[in-house]
């Protein structure tokens, strides 16, 4: 670790903690229908679907509208995938998805994960990633901050039976937020060299006299979005640590400010929205904390040179599987960013790091993505633990606990326990399976405990709509296209319909008058509470399959085995 | 659930249209004119010919040239399709090597490239870029250790002087943006190409 690694991590975090107010009360703007400056626009948005953006939606209701979206949205991208050799812009002459591969790429889009068992310039028409990827990376991204919205709507109304309207919340997001960042991004990205072009490759002569094919296409608007809306599907194989993908230091910069930036600002919503900024700034806290701790363990451990490599220099840190103009620090940081986010892009490959360096990509992930998170999903996430972490002080002082006014009892306490535990269920559960089944640890690249970790990692990371992974894995197979589009499904709305259930059921209730017993959920008290409580979630939870993989791993390598 | 399917249809072609087709096809045309040059892949051409991309890394196997990081693309195998084989810089298919740090394959691969720079004549503990493969396969720099490392051998191939290409090294080192982001690298296509320049 250096001073000036320190450095650039402290003017990331600065960056981030300036955009968190300014974008937060733009958010709080849009989601309320104030912004007007597309208002025609938005309109025939409405005239054509023939909604009424006023029309308030029960909990129910506002869930059903999500998931007949979400169904349009895998039957249009399966069809253009299985398609895509009939149809245009297809330079290259891909040929058409297999069935298992584009059920997979499917799901994963329009869950916001962004998996990837292929690699787009070997599999991909231009078609198939503007108008199916894309277009997903935008929906997948208004619909998870929408429904962070509409969560937050249920603790700031009293006594109401609605939480907003799910269209109208869908149109505002992308018109007036995603695709006027989106536009400026790309702008910035092409200056720094993203290219932006309709041309599939270019043959280049090299100078020793070889030929060089040379990939390209519409990358930059890809990116913008990709990294905005923390979906993280990459246009190129090697993700954000293809040059072309991110060729500097300072689009790398943007590019981890841009997956924190909108999850980050919601915090701020929500505390605007129920009332009282504080709230939303013991949220942000517990977030930092937590990222913080992350990047620390993980620049650490990439400093290191890999003992087992012997003639380096070990000034130089763990430089497998990364790139030169981001070195250690920036790779570190990366990786802690895209997974304490839904993000999942890299610019590291995280099978290389040393065994402590790739724990800290699962902890997070297992932690349920809810430090700053995926956009929408980090915050909804997180309002669950919080949800928890009054529970538990509530059962401490022997009274009925209190959010933000709202009694939570019950009912609400079940909900959030149904979501909470389906995460592990699936990541431990199918990691399980594919390991005892004989056929899927085919797909498996590397031995010893590493190979276990590939696995975990692989359904850690769907289920919890990352999408990065320990990429040696070989995962277009039948049996890992199908299940781990389940993990991703499951992890996706098993955990929005309970949350969204819990908005509807606390929306209704009145709001109770603070008193000298309600535990303030807006101070230092709080933020170490609900930190020791996600800790303490996750930890117990994945401890042994922890100890199972890189534990194990980083034992075997002081040790001086390799496998 | 019957009054969703009509908004839930329309909502979807709308954002296919404008954030599938519209918006990418105009930031293509306007990033285009705004920065032809980047948009279309920082191609660097000499006599006419595309010789690479400024962003892209090269092959280079040649004693007389700076080579860069190990790169562990591949390429579909001509003589069996569901394989694949080795294809350095692959321009067409990024890929790291995606090793675990206790892979036998990374160490005995790292230990035969240092063996092999052992040969060469470097006797100092070798940089780390230059024996570890990049995340994409094809990473443009070098770190300047790992181009200095390699001046001896250059200067010898090329009957140069060594404090010349140490010079040239340096004036191609970039150092960080503002003194302060990401990393210090050196360009090896560029250098290469500098190289090439050199006595004429």
């Amino acid at each position: 670790m250096t001073l000036n690694g320190w450095l650039q991590i402290i003017i990331f975090c600065a960056l981030v903690l300036a955009l968190t107010r300014p974008l937060g009360f733009y958010l709080v703007r849009v989601v309320q229908g104030e912004m007007t400056w597309l208002r025609p626009v938005e309109r025939g948005f409405y005239r054509l679907m023939g909604v009424d953006p006023a029309a308030e939606q029960g909990w129910a209701s506002y869930a059903i509208g999500m998931l007949v979206f979400k169904l349009a949205c895998f039957l249009l991208g399966y069809a253009l995938l299985r398609t895509q050799g009939l149809l245009p812009l297809n330079p290259v002459g891909q040929d058409p998805v297999p069935a298992d591969l584009a059920w997979n790429t499917a799901i994963s889009f329009l869950t916001n994960t962004n998996w990837q068992n292929y690699g787009g310039e070997t599999t991909m028409s231009h078609l198939s990633q503007m108008a199916v990827l894309t277009v997903q990376n935008f929906a997948s991204a208004a619909a998870g901050i929408a429904i962070a919205v509409a969560v937050v709507r249920g603790f700031a109304r009293r006594s109401s039976k609605t939480i907003g309207n799910w269209w109208a919340d869908l149109v505002r997001i992308t018109l007036y937020v995603l695709i006027p960042l989106s536009i400026v991004y790309t702008l910035v990205l092409v200056w720094q060299g993203v290219p932006q072009t309709l041309l599939g490759t270019v043959d280049a002569v090299t100078l020793e006299g070889a030929k060089q094919t040379i990939s390209l296409g519409p990358v930059a608007s890809q990116e913008a979005i990709k990294m905005l809306g923390t979906n993280g599907g990459g246009f190129f194989n090697a993700n954000s640590a293809h040059p072309f993908e991110n060729p500097t230091a300072l689009t790398n910069l943007l590019q981890m400010v841009s997956i924190f930036s909108l999850g980050a600002a919601l915090t701020n919503l929500f505390g605007r929205m129920v009332g009282d900024e504080r709230q939303g700034w013991a949220v942000f806290a517990a977030m930092a904390l937590m990222f913080l701790a992350g990047v620390a363990v993980l620049y650490g451990s990439e400093s290191h040179a890999n003992p087992l490599l012997a003639g380096l220099d070990p000034a130089m840190g763990n430089m497998e599987g990364k790139e030169v103009r981001f070195g250690i620090v920036n790779s570190a940081l990366f990786a802690t960013v895209t997974t304490d986010a839904s993000c999942g892009a890299v610019n590291a490959m995280h099978e290389s790091f040393l065994p402590l360096g790739g724990m800290v990509p699962m902890v997070n992930m297992m932690l349920g993505e809810i430090i700053f998170g995926g956009v929408g999903s980090g915050l909804y996430g997180f309002l669950l633990f919080a949800i928890i972490a009054v529970f538990v002080a509530g059962l401490m002082v022997g009274r009925t606990p209190e959010y933000l006014g709202k009694k939570i009892e019950q009912r609400e306490v079940k909900l959030t326990m149904m979501a909470v535990l389906v995460l592990p269920l699936m990541m431990l559960g199918l990691t399980a399976l594919a390991v005892v089944l004989p056929g899927p640890m085919a797909a498996v690249s590397a031995s010893g405990p590493h190979g276990f970790s590939e696995v975990l990692y692989a359904y850690v990371s769907t289920t919890a709509n990352n999408g990065s992974a320990f990429a040696g894995l070989s995962g277009n197979t039948m049996f890992w296209n199908t299940t781990l589009g389940i993990a991703m499904l499951i992890g996706r709305f098993f955990v929005i319909i309970p949350a969204l259930a819990i908005a509807g059921s606390v929306a209704a209730k009145p709001r109770v008058a603070a008193s000298a017993g309600t535990f303030p959920t807006n101070g230092p008290m709080f933020v170490g509470l609900a930190v020791g409580v996600i800790l303490i979630v996750g930890g117990l939870t994945f401890f042994p399959s922890l100890a199972l993989g890189p534990v194990v791993e980083h034992l075997a390598m002081l040790a001086g085995t390799s496998f | 659930m019957l009054k969703d399917i009509r908004p839930a249809l329309v909502v979807l072609l709308l954002l296919t249209v404008v954030t599938g087709l519209i918006y990418p096809l105009a930031m293509t045309g306007v990033s285009q004119l705004l920065f032809p040059a980047q948009a279309g892949g920082s191609l660097i051409e000499k006599d006419g010919k595309v010789i690479g991309s400024a962003l892209i890394g090269q092959n280079f196997a040649d004693p007389r040239y700076f080579h860069g990081r190990p790169s562990a693309t591949t390429a579909p195998d001509p003589k069996d399709a569901t394989k694949t084989v080795p294809a350095p810089y692959n321009a067409a298919n990024s890929s790291g090597s995606n090793l675990a740090p206790t892979a036998k394959a990374l160490v005995d691969r790292v230990a035969g490239d240092v063996a092999d720079l052992r040969k060469d004549g470097v006797s100092e503990p070798v940089p780390a870029d230059l024996v570890t493969t990049s995340a994409s396969g094809l990473d443009p720099d070098l770190t300047p250790q790992g181009a200095l490392v390699q001046v001896a051998r250059v200067a010898k191939a090329r009957n140069l002087d060594p404090a010349v290409l140490r010079q040239l090294v340096e004036r191609q080192t970039e150092g960080r943006l503002f003194g302060i982001l990401g990393e210090p690298r050196v360009n090896v296509l560029a250098l290469n190409l500098a190289l090439d320049g050199v006595g004429k």
